[in-house]
């Protein structure tokens, strides 16, 4: 299986991300955001950090970057693209995904393990994964989604809310949202499916010595599904 | 143009002396650049005029030594080739006046002197001093710091993995904000500020120079009055973006072979940058100061010399090499420009608009620098409180642990470190909140740990002691998570040096750190010094803050404090007398601040913690913490609340009453778990190679119990001391 990690200047988990795909047996490649194509890939990730430093907006300026143009047409094409953190952010701008990400609701950067709960089984990141809950780690500052009511009620009518934020039994309490998300949404995807932004950063979690070892699941899930 | 005269150059923080010495040296009146070039160079921060004596008696050798003090950072090998650069700057005046660029541009500014010398910066840490949580001003002062630092740090991508937040009256009017960086790099590759060779290009990358930061340097030299305000213009302004291309160009760049030497601009800007390659290579330097990039218009060669922009390098380049390397800086989108080249003249000769605007023989700058002897006065030991037992009577020990636990100094700091990003770059294995933060060396079995701390009380109470003491605590915290302690670096933080108690206080700091850091062989290999931490005639406390790193070579042998199974034992290694004076439970409870602080026996410090890793090396330990503030008792309760489990604790031996053995803070002491099937073992051991220890108690339940005395459940000493700090910053 073939993976493309984008870097744009100020990604900052791009190499985290490399060596969590290559660890569970995905070709990886990087691939500058300046390029014009995208080389021939089973999965496009967008990794987390500061994109453009975060001016403007987050990601609204990675939204306009050269590569973006391939990673839509791969995207609308049925490819998967998943989005990271900084990722989603990026993702929301390009209007692959619906929605915002706001300041955290305290203000105050997060960085820390949460619980979040799987929605939706039908899809390629979370098809296998035998459990309901995972033990995931945030590490933001603006990962308040949110999102118009219309935009919302046809989100949950196409089952689009991919993870939200719950305590270690799957209760979503608002208590458990760490940064004030609508629907404690920590994840989302679009309507086919095939492009996934989440919050947490899987590629943190892929051994035991590390915050935990839930990411390990979600990149087995990927190259089993794939 | 200016007419410079001695009331200008006071101006600029010479002294009148000062002054006349330049005119001597130069044999005719100088330029208001040239001035302004020798103000930058002679202020204490860039002179270490007050310092320089005292500091060459530092323990600065070792065998794992590759580079000691004098480059951007100190280097130490951690084997295999792998060798890591680190040290420790304060940005204590900017943090004052402005908290979070002064706070943010401290973390860029070590990032970049890390990264300089060609290493991949790894880990950040940091030591912050506030006021009084009363204080009008701590809250907002804490709450930029703290996000200053994160604001940079996270946005780099490089994780916080430790820190120490303490609290202090005498910081009302002085916050020390000191932060460290850790970087990794092929012992190999490493790039040093050495210029060699002439008419090499002089190459400056990065942002563009502005009138910020102009006189930042001779800013952090003086003491502060009521119109501090005033100087807000003097703070320099991060922008951790440009700083995350520069570091990925210069590491692009250094993987080549283009590069002679190179030198972040940091304090003093392009002044002390270009001096200090040029006269570690004894060379000269021209630069035709019309090519910097400059951000505003109109800029005069004293603004551009003088600029404390952030994000920018210099680099002399090997002839021929400019293509190359300009192509990685557009890459990136940075700034590159050719500005001058290297000479014999060993002048510094700037040209501005075609003509001559200074020329300055360097050893006027660097060697002919003055150096103080400045007068200090000898601090005695203060007198030994006798407590009486009428002290002790009313107290209950459970009402003393809640207090304790509450105690600024005490309390969790989560609400602090839970802003910085400490997982990022995938090999944090111990996060803040532990003995030590701990990173993987990536890619390999080999982890490195580091830690910050100060113990300002102490070293005020008494210099020689302090000194001694904060080494041997970075020291015993590198033990406590299974790493072998291997160098240090300090951030000296003082009051006016002018004043003999002050310049005293430094005096015997130095000398407590320098015997303790020979003793244990913990050698320092880079540092600061930071002088004129006063407001209005009131100084700091003596803050020497110690960054100690230290080396696991299989990281899975890393030990952690929190408690890991009911029925295992707890042994106390050190012997505990008691010592409450300058302890958190002496000022605290008994509001009793005067007094000699503990005293540190360097050789019971080395056979304890030699014997703890000889121990962990047997695989005998399951868990392990230091003895530090708050003693025995908060120790314990801290072990409890991270692992959820009581412990019950033994009767007590000996002549101390409970209050002095459950929260005096005699040095040299950890806390062990041990499984009970390895009890007889350790204690075989620990008897054959004479370690004091005693048996503290067994884990179990949920509460922490001392016969009738003490009974807390876990939840409860839990509440005050994860809340206190949250609480604080909501009201």
């Amino acid at each position: 299986m073939k993976s493309s990690v984008i870097i744009f200047p100020g990604s900052n988990c791009d190499r985290d991300m490399d060596v969590a795909l290559k660890k569970f047996g995905f070709e990886n490649q990087m691939v500058w955001h300046n390029d014009a194509e995208i080389p021939k890939s089973d999965l496009i990730v967008l990794p987390g950090g500061f994109s453009y430093g975060d001016y403007l907006r987050c990601g609204s300026i990675a939204g306009k970057s050269r590569i973006i143009k391939s990673v839509i047409e791969f995207a609308n094409s049925g490819g998967l693209v998943l989005g990271i953190c900084n990722g989603f952010q990026i993702l929301t701008e390009t209007g692959l995904l619906p929605g915002i990400l706001q300041q955290n609701k305290y203000l105050n950067f997060i960085c820390k393990n949460v619980f979040v709960k799987i929605k939706d089984k039908e899809n390629k990141y979370f098809k296998k994964i035998k459990k309901e809950v995972l033990e995931l780690h945030i590490a933001h500052n603006e990962g308040n989604y949110f999102c118009s009511k219309d935009e919302l009620k046809s989100i949950e009518d196409n089952g689009q809310i991919a993870i939200t934020y719950c305590d270690h039994e799957g209760n979503e309490y608002e208590k458990n949202n760490p940064n004030g998300a609508l629907k404690n949404i920590a994840g989302i995807f679009n309507k086919d499916k095939n492009i996934l932004g989440m919050m947490p950063h899987p590629e943190r979690m892929i051994d035991p010595f590390l915050s935990g070892e839930d990411g390990s699941l979600f990149f087995e899930n990927l190259i089993e599904s794939l | 143009m200016i007419e410079v005269n001695e009331k200008i150059a006071i101006e600029h923080g010479l002294k009148s002396d000062e002054y006349k010495k330049i005119c001597d040296l130069l044999k005719r009146t100088p330029n208001i650049t040239e001035l302004g070039v020798f103000s930058a160079m002679w202020n204490e921060h860039c002179s270490y005029k007050s310092s320089r004596r005292h500091l060459k008696k530092l323990h600065t050798k070792g065998d794992q030594v590759i580079q000691g003090p004098g480059e951007n950072a100190g280097v130490v090998d951690i084997e295999d080739d792998d060798a890591i650069v680190f040290k420790i700057e304060s940005h204590n005046h900017p943090s004052f006046i402005e908290p979070y660029q002064g706070a943010a541009t401290g973390v860029g500014g070590i990032m970049r002197d890390v990264f300089t010398m060609g290493a991949r910066p790894i880990a950040n840490l940091n030591s912050i001093h506030f006021g009084s949580p009363d204080h009008e001003k701590t809250r907002n002062l804490l709450r930029g710091v703290v996000k200053g630092i994160g604001g940079y740090g996270n946005c780099i991508g490089v994780p916080t993995i430790a820190g120490q937040t303490c609290f202090d009256e005498s910081y009302n009017g002085n916050i020390l904000v000191n932060a460290m960086t850790l970087g990794l790099v092929n012992k190999n590759k490493i790039f040093y500020s050495k210029a060699a060779g002439i008419n090499k290009p002089v190459i400056y990358v990065g942002s563009k120079t502005g009138r910020d930061g102009i006189h930042g340097a001779s800013m952090a030299s003086a003491i502060f009055d009521d119109k501090i305000e005033e100087k807000k213009p003097t703070v320099q302004v991060g922008d951790p973006f440009t700083e995350k291309l520069l570091l990925e160009a210069c590491l692009e760049l250094m993987a080549g072979k283009s590069i002679i030497s190179i030198q972040d601009m940091g304090a003093a800007g392009l002044t002390s940058s270009s001096i200090e390659m040029a006269s570690k290579g004894d060379l000269g330097i021209e630069i035709d100061l019309t090519k910097v990039p400059c951000r505003e218009e109109n800029m005069t060669p004293y603004e551009i010399m003088l600029s404390e922009s952030q994000e920018r390098m210099l680099i002399v380049l090997e002839e021929g090499k400019e293509n190359e390397a300009k192509k990685i800086f557009d890459k990136w989108n940075l700034d590159f420009a050719v500005i001058g080249k290297t000479t014999n003249s060993k002048n510094i000769e700037l040209f501005f608009k075609n003509e001559k605007v200074a020329e300055i023989p360097i050893d006027f700058l660097a060697e002919n620098a003055p150096m103080y002897d400045r007068k200090w006065i000898k601090a005695k030991l203060p007198k030994e409180n006798k407590f009486s037992k009428d002290q002790f009577k009313s107290l209950k020990l459970s009402d003393c642990l809640k207090k304790v636990l509450i105690d600024p100094n005490i309390a969790d700091k989560e609400w602090i470190w839970d802003q910085y990003d400490h997982t990022v770059m995938g090999d944090t294995i111990q996060k803040p909140g532990g003995n030590a933060g701990v990173v993987r060396v990536h890619g390999t079995n080999k982890a490195v740990a580091a830690s910050v701390d100060s113990s300002a009380t102490y070293c005020h109470a008494h210099p020689l002691t302090g000194g001694k003491q904060v080494v041997c605590e970075s020291w015993r915290n590198m033990i406590s998570v299974g790493a072998k302690p291997i160098a240090i670096t300090n951030c000296l933080n003082f009051g006016n040096p002018e004043k003999e108690k002050n310049m005293g206080e430094f005096v015997e700091c130095v000398e407590g750190i320098t015997e303790a850091s020979k003793y244990l062989n913990y050698p320092i290999v880079s540092g600061n010094v930071s002088f004129y931490n006063e407001t209005k005639d009131k100084g700091i406390k003596p803050t020497p803050s110690i960054g100690g790193i230290g080396l696991l070579s299989n990281y899975k042998e890393m030990m952690t404090m929190e408690l890991k199974n009911e029925d295992n034992y707890l042994l106390v290694i050190g012997k505990t007398e008691g010592h409450l004076d300058q302890s958190i439970f002496a000022r605290n409870i008994l509001s009793e601040f005067n007094g000699p602080p503990p005293e540190v026996n360097l050789f019971n410090e080395k056979q304890n913690g030699l014997s703890i890793l000889n121990l962990k090396n047997k695989n005998l330990i399951e868990t392990c913490h230091d003895v530090s503030l708050g003693g025995i008792l908060t120790a314990v309760s801290k072990m409890s609340i991270k692992g959820n489990k009581g412990v019950k604790l033994f009767p007590i031996e000996g002549l101390v009453n409970k209050f002095e053995y459950f929260f005096g803070e005699d040095q040299g002491r950890y806390i062990i778990e041990i499984k009970p099937e390895h009890l007889e073992n350790v204690e075989k051991i620990l008897k054959k190679d004479s370690i004091h220890f005693d048996k503290l108690g067994i884990i179990g339940s949920n509460e922490i119990a001392y016969g009738s005395d003490l009974k807390i459940s876990i939840d409860d000493i839990k509440e005050g001391y994860k809340k206190w700090l949250k609480e604080y910053m909501v009201n």
